[in-house]
């Protein structure tokens, strides 16, 4: 049966070195976001997923679904969701993102990336520079994503740094994205407005949130069978009755 | 100035459409952010950037730019060479990084202000 999935696609939790340290630990992002009223949540940090089992053990006695979710960061500096419905296939990913993602963090300068488990206890610390950009072409990574059954979602794209736009132009012609998201900030009408090229694209909108206050601000509601990554690209195609049903 | 005279005097890798160097250099731009390019570069500039997306090349042509400096002996990819060659946009490569060769640029006499 069909119903509506209130999802906020685009969370980054402790792992990302953007992230309040204090305050992003998976158990407390799913707290905050049952009980704000969300069905669905993907995390998505910087070239990572090593925080989605903590995610998803936490989310158990909940009926919030979790998905695998990674924003990866291209050769041209254009930040892109991946969205899985398996740790396995998210770190099968995440494999092909670490060979080519160069260089070591920098704690003093970029923030630590922490790894916890659902007790919020910290397992390690990782130390790849996760906030640098993959040596994989554009084409690549959606490629990749598509590779392991994912959603491959281009990241605010009005945004003056790290979007498709502000780094190509514009979206390359046969790009298989699913679809692109639009900054809380402007809107699914405002985007329209000012990207019209960018009309044959579903869009969303998610929260990009590095703080706990921040998480479901914009959200996308979904017109589903279930909560998984198959449904979501029948909805973002508008097919056999799964839609996008606006947002907020 | 030629195209061909600013290949041969800085020593510049052609990897494609090396038989249209014949065109004038108006100016030069050098930026990495393709929005920004098309908002701000000129017809008949020589644009120097690190990126090697095909993307590249449908900006040169829109903006009728002279043609397009890749920086750091980066290789561009397979599809923007393809493209480059069909629409007829000199591409071309150097080893230098960004600053210097613009700097070089300008020692010829190429500026960004018209």
């Amino acid at each position: 049966m069909l119903r509506a999935y209130r999802a906020d696609l685009h969370i980054h939790s402790i792992l990302s070195p953007c992230t309040e340290i204090t305050e992003m630990s998976p158990r407390a992002i799913i707290e905050r976001s049952v009980q704000i009223g969300l069905h669905m949540i993907a995390v998505c940090d910087h070239n990572s997923c090593e925080n989605y089992p903590a995610l998803q053990a936490a989310s158990r006695t909940t009926d919030l679904a979790v998905l695998a979710g990674m924003e990866i960061t291209s050769q041209e500096e254009i930040h892109i969701l991946g969205l899985f419905d398996t740790q396995e296939s998210a770190f099968a990913v995440q494999e092909v993102v670490y060979k080519n993602l160069p260089g070591e963090n920098d704690e003093k300068t970029f923030g630590c990336q922490v790894v916890v488990n659902e007790h919020e206890e910290v397992i390690s610390f990782n130390k790849k520079l996760l906030i640098g950009a993959t040596t994989l072409p554009l084409e690549a990574v959606v490629e990749l994503i598509h590779s392991r059954g994912g959603v491959a979602i281009a990241s605010h794209i009005d945004r003056e740094a790290y979007s498709i736009i502000s780094q190509l132009g514009f979206v390359p012609p046969g790009l298989t994205l699913d679809a692109l998201e639009a900054s809380p900030s402007m809107g699914l009408d405002e985007a329209r407005r000012r990207f019209p090229a960018l009309a044959s694209f579903p869009l969303i909108t998610s929260s990009d949130a590095h703080s706990l206050d921040g998480i479901g601000k914009s959200s996308t509601a979904f017109l589903m069978a279930a909560a998984n990554t198959r449904e979501m690209k029948l909805a973002l195609a508008g097919r056999e009755g799964r839609k996008v049903l606006g947002v907020r | 100035m030629k195209l061909k005279d600013v290949v041969e005097r800085l020593g510049l890798k052609v990897v494609a459409a090396g038989e249209t160097l014949d065109k004038e250099v108006a100016g030069g731009f050098a930026s990495d952010l393709l929005s920004d390019v098309m908002a701000n570069s000129r017809e008949g500039d020589i644009w120097v950037t690190l990126q090697v997306h095909p993307n590249i090349i449908a900006v040169a042509t829109l903006k009728d730019l002279a043609g397009i400096v890749i920086v750091q002996g980066k290789k561009p990819e397979e599809q923007t060479v393809e493209k480059a060659k069909q629409e007829g946009v000199p591409l071309m490569v150097s080893e230098l990084q960004t600053f210097e060769l613009v700097g070089r640029l300008y020692n010829l006499g190429i500026s960004g202000m018209r």
